[in-house]
């Protein structure tokens, strides 16, 4: 078995309302120092595969297919063995 | 003129277009699963609004590989008309049958209001009955209609003509250069985050989506389709 740990993040400079909105409530509690805060996605996908550099192909392919959006979002991820 | 409109699960405005279709044009018109691939007995396709699979993942993410999805490419591909209304705009874009993304709304409210559009191109085949730099009133109902292309993409939309409606007045969701509504560079596909189908009698509080309906069917009995 193989685990990837998908991160999915907006790109730079495309506005992030959420992010905004968080930020905004995280100042009214007081938490004055916090400049940004961009809110992304984080995946696990558990795989029936042995072979890392393989899996890691597969990922790729499924984050270009589906998990993100290349317009707007970025993709990072890892995979481990044995979880 | 024969239309489709094709149905996912958690699409909510599929009978909408339909009445719309038939109460306007009193043309036939068929609501059509998410499985069925062949659509080549149809002259046009409308994707409804609603939330198909749940808006999972992302707006439009999912429908985007459903079967159906087959028939409204081959469609877009033949010069068909495609029409993604709210959500069925949402599909058109991860779909890539039109550029861009969408985002949620700026200030992160579903708003539900009548909105002033501008018609920017009238001489598609949706807005023929429209004149060019009219004032409409249709309504909006989304949480994500904040549209976004790059600049690049936008330069080239803007000199293509492909920008449809802009949202005069107030931007209900934050959309790049106020845009409600884009075609493909060759016209025939159509995205709006309007909803044109639930203004077409005065009682609904505005019939400006009346033209949008006519100007289909002109279209394609001028075009020599009939």
């Amino acid at each position: 078995m193989i685990k990837a740990t998908i991160t999915v993040k907006l790109k730079p400079g495309v506005l992030d309302p959420q992010g905004e909105a968080v930020k905004k409530a995280l100042h009214t509690l007081g938490f004055d120092e916090v400049s940004d805060l961009r809110i992304g996605k984080t995946m696990e996908v558990w795989l029936s595969a042995d072979d890392p550099a393989q899996a890691e192909e597969r990922v790729q392919a499924m984050c270009e297919k589906l998990l993100a959006n290349p317009v707007i979002e970025t993709y990072s991820f890892s995979v481990e063995e044995g979880l | 003129m024969r239309f489709a409109v094709p149905v996912f699960p958690g699409s909510n405005c599929d009978v909408d277009c339909v009445k719309a279709v038939e109460e306007v044009l009193e043309q036939p018109v068929d609501l059509v699963w998410h499985t069925q691939t062949d659509l080549s007995v149809y002259d046009a396709i409308i994707l409804p609004g609603g939330f198909s699979y749940g808006d999972y993942l992302r707006t439009g993410a999912l429908a985007r590989f459903s079967p159906v999805m087959e028939g409204v490419r081959e469609a877009a591909e033949k010069g068909k008309l495609v029409v993604g209304i709210c959500n069925g705009f949402q599909i058109l874009l991860e779909a890539g049958l039109l550029p861009g993304a969408m985002r949620r709304n700026d200030h992160l409210q579903f708003r539900c209001d009548i909105q002033l559009l501008r018609v920017e191109n009238a001489r598609l085949p949706f807005t023929r009955d429209y004149r060019e730099g009219e004032t409409i009133r249709i309504p909006i109902a989304h949480g994500e209609g904040n549209y976004y292309c790059d600049e690049e993409t936008l330069a080239e939309i803007k000199r293509n003509n492909q920008i449809v409606f802009r949202y005069a007045g107030e931007n209900p969701n934050g959309s790049v250069d106020d845009i409600a509504g884009i075609v493909n560079r060759e016209g025939n596909v159509l995205g709006m985050m309007p909803h044109p189908e639930r203004a077409v009698h005065r009682w609904m509080g505005s019939a400006d989506g009346v033209r949008f309906f006519t100007s289909m069917l002109k279209y394609w009995r001028e075009s020599g389709a009939a």
